[in-house]
């Protein structure tokens, strides 16, 4: 393997020793077509810094890596910027073999580390402000709490001008070529509002406030790499990351609509597409989804382009359809703000699954327009036409709070 | 009154400002909450909270 795996040098001190996890498709329940990479940075100065370690499975490939640069017992620092396992699973092992001299964490950092991991040496605590100098260049900390974990941190590595991420600006992509400016923009952005809704966005209060905070810390930002996927260095993709960021954390109405569904003999489909024909008819862009043809992570994505979600259920058994309940499940841990919307569906008999749905609506602060729409069996012309006319109401209303939001 | 803080997302308790979006009125002391109540921005309960200046 060492003859193959090479460190990437990415900047003048700087070396890519991460890894491509090319197969992975389920990330604890986010659905990750592209894959993603687990990325580590080798700091060559006098006191020689490994930034981030990687998934426990794949720590021989980012030793290797090293290996092709230097020695690994001549690391001096580690710093660990987030807990989570996809950074910190090789990091036991890295201890063991490098033996550091110093391992850097948030103090939450520490708690959690000492939680989830039996590291073999003490954490060294680090707060915002604090910095540690490595020779040419300085560490600096940045306590990013709840972005996305409570330990969360970025590190500034001086000299260089980088801003080591973590898990904010980036986005799950298997990739050989390290550089974002190196792959289609629109992919990228694509998944990387695909990465915000799925793990920051019950956080955006917190990121519209970092957001706020970073000029403020007068750090000279050449690069951004984030723990997943390419890496930023050109100063447009910078600033059109940052800029993407604030719009989808500050989540303003948009007229777009999604309406979300699963069926049993086609009744609630057939709905669907009435409700989304009404929408239309207002001249609100809208798409069906069927949960059955489409992931819990693809819903969100689509959701946090949207100001509108109705969502419908058949009845099966007195409650709704599972595959619906995983994804309203989903959607309500993700905490969207200023959505509107409704439930509906249709159902043989007793038809709980509407209320149901429309629970779960408001307990993800989904403003319901209306009470629901129902039906019994096949919806006649009467029942399509009822959804016409919700769609049409709800399409109107989507409108009218857009316009007020953006005279305001 | 003390304000106090969740050590797990930093959210600051501010007994004059009180949780008015989860029912606590403005001047409820951080004792007085009931147990049930949960940080607003991370979910976990009191005990994760410590007294600050």
């Amino acid at each position: 393997m060492d003859q193959f795996l090479k460190a990437v040098k990415i900047t003048d001190k700087v070396y890519w020793v991460g890894v491509i996890d090319w197969n992975l498709r389920n990330f604890h329940g986010y659905i990750t077509e592209a894959g993603s990479t687990y990325n580590a940075f080798l700091v060559i100065d006098e006191k020689i810094t490994l930034i981030d370690t990687v998934k426990e499975p794949f720590y021989d490939q980012m030793m290797a890596r090293i290996r092709s640069v230097i020695d690994p017992a001549r690391i001096d620092y580690i710093v660990s910027d987030h807990s989570e396992m996809d950074h910190t699973g090789a990091l036991p092992l890295a201890i063991r073999d490098i033996k550091p001299e110093k391992v850097f964490a948030s103090p939450n950092g520490e708690k959690n580390l000492n939680a989830q991991l039996k590291l073999g040496m003490d954490v060294t605590v680090v707060k915002t402000g604090d910095s540690v100098s490595i020779g040419k260049n300085k560490l600096q900390f940045v306590q990013t709490q709840m972005l996305h974990w409570p330990d969360s941190m970025f590190t500034y590595l001086s000299d260089e001008k980088i801003l080591f991420s973590q898990d904010a600006f980036g986005r799950h992509f298997a990739c050989s070529k390290l550089f974002y400016d190196e792959h289609d923009r629109g992919q990228m952005e694509w998944e990387g509002e695909k990465y915000f809704a799925n793990i920051l966005m019950p956080y955006s209060k917190q990121l519209l406030k970092l957001l706020e905070e970073l000029p403020g810390l007068n750090l000279d930002i050449d690069y951004i790499f984030p723990d997943h996927g390419p890496l930023l260095r050109r100063p447009e993709d910078i600033a059109r990351t940052l800029e993407l960021y604030r719009k989808w954390a500050e989540q303003k109405p948009l007229k777009r609509a999604i309406v979300i569904y699963d069926t049993m003999w086609h009744a609630t489909e057939r709905m669907t597409a009435s409700i989304a024909d009404g929408i239309r008819s207002t001249g609100v862009d809208t798409e069906e989804i069927s949960v059955r043809h489409n992931n819990r992570s693809y819903v969100i994505t689509q959701l946090s382009r949207s100001g509108a979600i109705v969502a419908g259920s058949s009845t099966l058994n007195n409650n709704l359809l599972p595959s619906m309940a995983d994804v309203l499940t989903y959607l309500r841990g993700l905490k969207p703000k200023n959505k509107i919307g409704f439930a509906f569906g249709s159902s043989g008999w007793s038809g709980e699954a509407v209320n149901q749905v429309a629970a779960y609506l408001t307990e993800t602060s989904v403003e319901l327009v209306n009470d629901g729409v129902t039906c019994k069996y096949s919806p006649s012309p009467e029942v399509l036409q009822a959804c016409f006319e919700a769609g049409r109401e709800l399409g109107m209303q989507l409108i009218s709070k857009v316009d007020s939001n953006s005279n305001q | 009154m003390k304000k106090y803080e969740c050590e797990v997302c930093g959210y600051v308790y501010d007994p004059a400002a009180g949780d008015p979006d989860n029912g606590i009125a403005p001047g409820t002391a951080f004792e007085d909450l009931p147990e049930s109540w949960v940080c607003p921005e991370c979910g976990v309960d009191k005990s994760n909270f410590t007294a600050i200046d």
